[in-house]
């Protein structure tokens, strides 16, 4: 995936056709402009009340995915914790046929050809430069880990409370937006060595 | 009329075909915005690139008016679009742990599928602590139980709660969104990053 970095440059200059394959050593292209990506993101968030009457989500795949691989192994187990049982149901349909599940793949699909079609798709660990690999990747899984706490108790995420409650005027997920806000803000200094 | 599932226009079948398409757009334009980044994510936090908010607000004041619109043309039915119900104490605090580690992990959990898409490794290891950390919450589910169903308040909206009108809040809300855009414009130049350091 990574053809930007590792494809050598020696190719390039041999081949007769350079030209034909000058777009796989170009710099990747710019991001969107906000505002027009908000639209779009908008428009998809407006099309899933249209369609299904319900918005978008993400945390609740984890949770569906988390569910159903632990009654893989432990089923006994998952239908004695109350927080997961609820994904497995009454074991009628399958805890993956989910319309969060379904849409998680397709949040994956998407982006990976958004980022293939920009040349952004790169085999790499986003850091700062006085960053080492290991504070960055401990950082991301505590921060993973910390993020679901956050969104089980906050019943959802950044997408499914502060996006989709937010453009239907849901109270609770006013009060949740804003105190993720007020949380990253209280926090980032505390990390900042691990960007700046 | 609309929502097309509710009203029977396709089945549970085609709902998760709907589903992934749906994902695909929302993907398409995370990545597009740049949030399979999450350098450029955390930039929010440090006030030189509020893509964040701007790309936040712009797609709730859409879709806010979207649905504002198609209801009062008798398209959509607001009933019928589920909205969850609020739990305000957790959500405070859930609020509040969640930005913590958006701040840490430089991530949320839809941003880190579209990192993880696009080759981060570090979006990876970040949706590996969102399974772990899910399974500790499971865990811990009855030490936390009761705090988990305090502040029950049912389905409650902005217009309710505030006692105005929803044309009122919809108004509000886009005069807000406005003024949050000029201010991140102002933020942006204010704490703007040195080239040598970008």
């Amino acid at each position: 995936m990574a053809t930007t970095t590792t494809q050598p440059l020696a190719p390039a200059l041999v081949e007769p056709h350079a030209d034909a394959h000058a777009h796989r050593h170009a710099p990747p292209a710019a991001y969107m402009n906000p505002y027009l990506a908000g639209i779009g993101l908008g428009l998809v968030l407006l099309a899933a009340f249209v369609v299904m009457g319900r918005g978008l989500g993400a945390s609740g795949a984890i949770n569906a995915f988390v569910a159903w691989s632990l009654n893989l192994v432990a089923p006994e187990h998952v239908r004695s914790r109350e927080f997961l049982a609820e994904y497995i149901g009454d074991g009628s349909a399958h805890p993956l046929k989910a319309w969060l599940v379904f849409e998680v793949l397709g949040v994956f699909a998407g982006a990976l050809i958004s980022g293939l079609l920009a040349r952004r798709v790169l085999v790499s660990v986003e850091r700062g430069p006085r960053a080492s690999v290991a504070l960055r990747l401990g950082l991301a899984f505590a921060g993973g880990a910390t993020m679901a706490f956050g969104a089980a108790l906050g019943r959802g995420c950044t997408s499914g409370q502060a996006l989709t409650g937010g453009a239907l005027l849901n109270a609770g997920s006013w009060a949740f937006m804003m105190c993720v806000f007020g949380g990253a803000y209280a926090t980032a200094w505390f990390v900042r060595r691990q960007w700046r | 009329m609309t929502p097309l599932a509710k009203y029977g226009a396709f089945g549970d079948e085609m709902g998760l075909v709907m589903a992934f398409i749906i994902g695909i757009g929302f993907g398409f334009f995370l990545e597009r915005a740049g949030f399979g980044s999450a350098k450029k994510l955390v930039s929010q936090f440090y006030l030189d690139d509020l893509a964040v908010f701007k790309v936040m607000f712009t797609a709730i004041v859409t879709a806010m008016l979207g649905v504002t619109y198609l209801a009062w043309m008798g398209v959509l039915d607001l009933s019928l679009v589920y909205m969850t119900p609020t739990w305000l104490w957790p959500q405070i605090v859930g609020g509040l742990v969640l930005g913590v580690g958006f701040a840490i992990g430089g991530y949320c959990p839809g941003t880190s599928v579209a990192a993880t898409a696009t080759g981060r490794i570090d979006g990876l290891v970040y949706v590996l602590g969102l399974v772990f950390g899910t399974v500790v919450f499971a865990e811990a589910f009855p030490l936390l139980k009761g705090f988990f169903y305090s502040g029950s308040y049912g389905q409650q909206t902005l217009p309710g709660v505030l006692g105005l009108s929803y044309g009122v809040v919809v108004f509000a809300v886009v005069l807000m969104a406005i003024g949050g855009f000029a201010g991140a414009g102002w933020l942006e130049k204010r704490f703007a990053r040195p080239a040598s350091q970008q």
